[in-house]
């Protein structure tokens, strides 16, 4: 067995959180850039130019991309070869976000229980799913997920006769009636199949795949590019106000599902899209 | 893209009222920041006949929960968040003599309605840009609720702060206007 200690843990959750927060990914930078030339309407074109600048000043002057940094979301595919040494898994992980949300200066945005709602004021706990794989690594990954986007996703339990046409059409209305409030141009992550709960997992897991990468079945591909085009014939564009550019991509991901369903996720995430990955 | 115009805060009745849907604004002057949980407890206060923590006269609520400042800086990352999360609050301070909005996102129907009632004009800031926004802020202190965090109320003082008009005095709004002229049916 391969030993991990949990201060290590800590140590790596805090810097993937300092560094998803502070640094934007190289594939969605240069897709916002792209999205700069591409976009036709003025006002859109200096929206997206503007969030350009803004991730240089960000990470030149080691402040947050956004202020909303989010609820973390942490993904750990732990090797059945590893042991963790020295305490307790997920109390590591929830350490390891408190050290980094109070190095970084981010803002402690989650409250203690969704009715009393104090803030708990360390950013702390995470939303942790953990896989056992074989091997013998830990790859752990960091998401801080920012709710004006999360706010807008949506779940739909569609019946198989609805199909593709209903999931398309389920995609495009969650879009629209999310406007200009999820901050525009959009990654769009899908999930589609499994049960309620797992489409969710899948569509928040379709956002981490590289930004415009396609999905590896042709056909899915396919869909993904109709859906691409057709949120972006809603014509809200950047930051709602109207342009050509609304999302950058549309990431879907399926499992096998039951006879009797259809489930459909959609979770939507800003042009501020935040995730850094390490394996241990 | 139209000249920009230069709005000092707290707002002056008369220009307010002659921002139209669309002016890219700069703002100057001081303003107030209130997010959900402010939002309810004015609207809290005004329910039980107290008095507020401010007066709202003119003044201009930006709807942001900024990131704590580093050591030596003025505030942390401090861009809009979604307006519409505190419209069920809004006409109440309208009605208390708010004079602008700033957050991001449009507005209920009964919030624009309010809005032509009372004169008032509704900002929008680049979402997701908080890094450069914060470098308009020139000041910052909590001014009520402390113990909200983020959620505080601040008084900041911003310079040259970029915005647009989205929503006017007369309803005239940006969000379905922009839309319309892209939208492929």
């Amino acid at each position: 067995m391969r030993e991990i200690s949990v201060s290590l843990l800590v140590e790596t959750i805090s810097e993937l959180c300092l560094e998803a927060n502070l640094v934007l990914n190289a594939d969605l930078y240069r897709a916002l850039e792209k999205a700069v030339e591409e976009e036709e309407s003025p006002v859109g074109k200096e929206c997206l130019s503007n969030l350009v600048a803004n991730a240089d000043a960000a990470r030149q002057n080691q402040l947050a991309l956004c202020q909303d940094t989010g609820m973390v979301v942490v993904f750990a595919e732990l090797g059945q070869e590893v042991r963790i040494v020295g305490g307790d898994f997920e109390a590591a992980i929830t350490e390891g976000v408190r050290h980094g949300y109070e190095q970084g200066f981010f803002r402690c945005s989650v409250v203690n229980d969704p009715f009393l709602r104090e803030n708990t004021s360390d950013n702390t706990p995470p939303v942790i799913y953990t896989r056992i794989v074989p091997g013998d690594t830990l790859r752990l990954t960091v998401v801080p997920k920012g709710f004006g986007s999360e706010n807008m996703g949506a779940v739909q339990m569609l019946t198989p006769a609805e199909g593709k046409e209903g999931v398309k059409r389920f995609i495009v209305n969650t879009v629209l009636k999310a406007g200009a409030n999820p901050c525009p141009p959009l990654i769009i992550g899908v999930g589609v199949g499994g049960t309620m709960e797992y489409a969710g997992l899948l569509a928040k897991k379709a956002l981490l795949r590289p930004v415009g990468d396609k999905h590896p079945r042709s056909d899915l591909a396919e869909l993904e590019d109709e859906l691409l085009t057709a949120v972006n014939n809603l014509g809200i564009g950047p930051q709602g106000l109207g342009g050509r550019i609304t999302a950058l991509a549309v990431h879907l991901e399926v499992y096998p599902t039951h006879i009797a369903g259809l489930p459909c996720a959609v979770n939507l995430s800003c042009h501020s899209l935040r995730h850094k990955t390490k394996v241990l | 893209m139209s000249v920009i115009t230069k709005v000092c805060l707290p707002l002056d009745p008369q220009q307010a009222e002659t921002l139209t849907a669309g002016t890219p604004v700069r703002l100057y002057g001081s303003l107030y920041t209130a997010r959900d949980a402010a939002h309810k407890r004015l609207v809290q206060c005004l329910a039980k006949g107290e008095d507020l923590p401010l007066s709202l006269k003119n003044e201009l609520l930006y709807y942001v929960g900024p990131c704590p400042a580093r050591p030596g800086r003025v505030i942390g990352s401090a861009g809009p968040t979604t307006s519409g999360r505190v419209d069920s609050y809004t006409p109440r301070l309208l009605a208390e003599g708010l004079r602008g909005m700033m957050g991001k996102g449009d507005r209920a129907p009964e919030v624009v309605e309010s809005m032509k009632k009372y004169k008032a004009v509704y900002f929008t800031a680049l979402g997701g840009a908080g890094a450069i926004l914060a470098a308009k802020i020139k000041r910052a202190e909590v001014f009520a609720y402390p113990d909200l965090g983020p959620e505080a109320i601040y008084r900041l003082e911003v310079e040259d702060f970029p915005a647009v008009v989205a929503i006017d005095a007369f309803g005239n709004n940006l969000y379905r206007e922009g839309r319309e002229k892209y939208i492929r049916r």
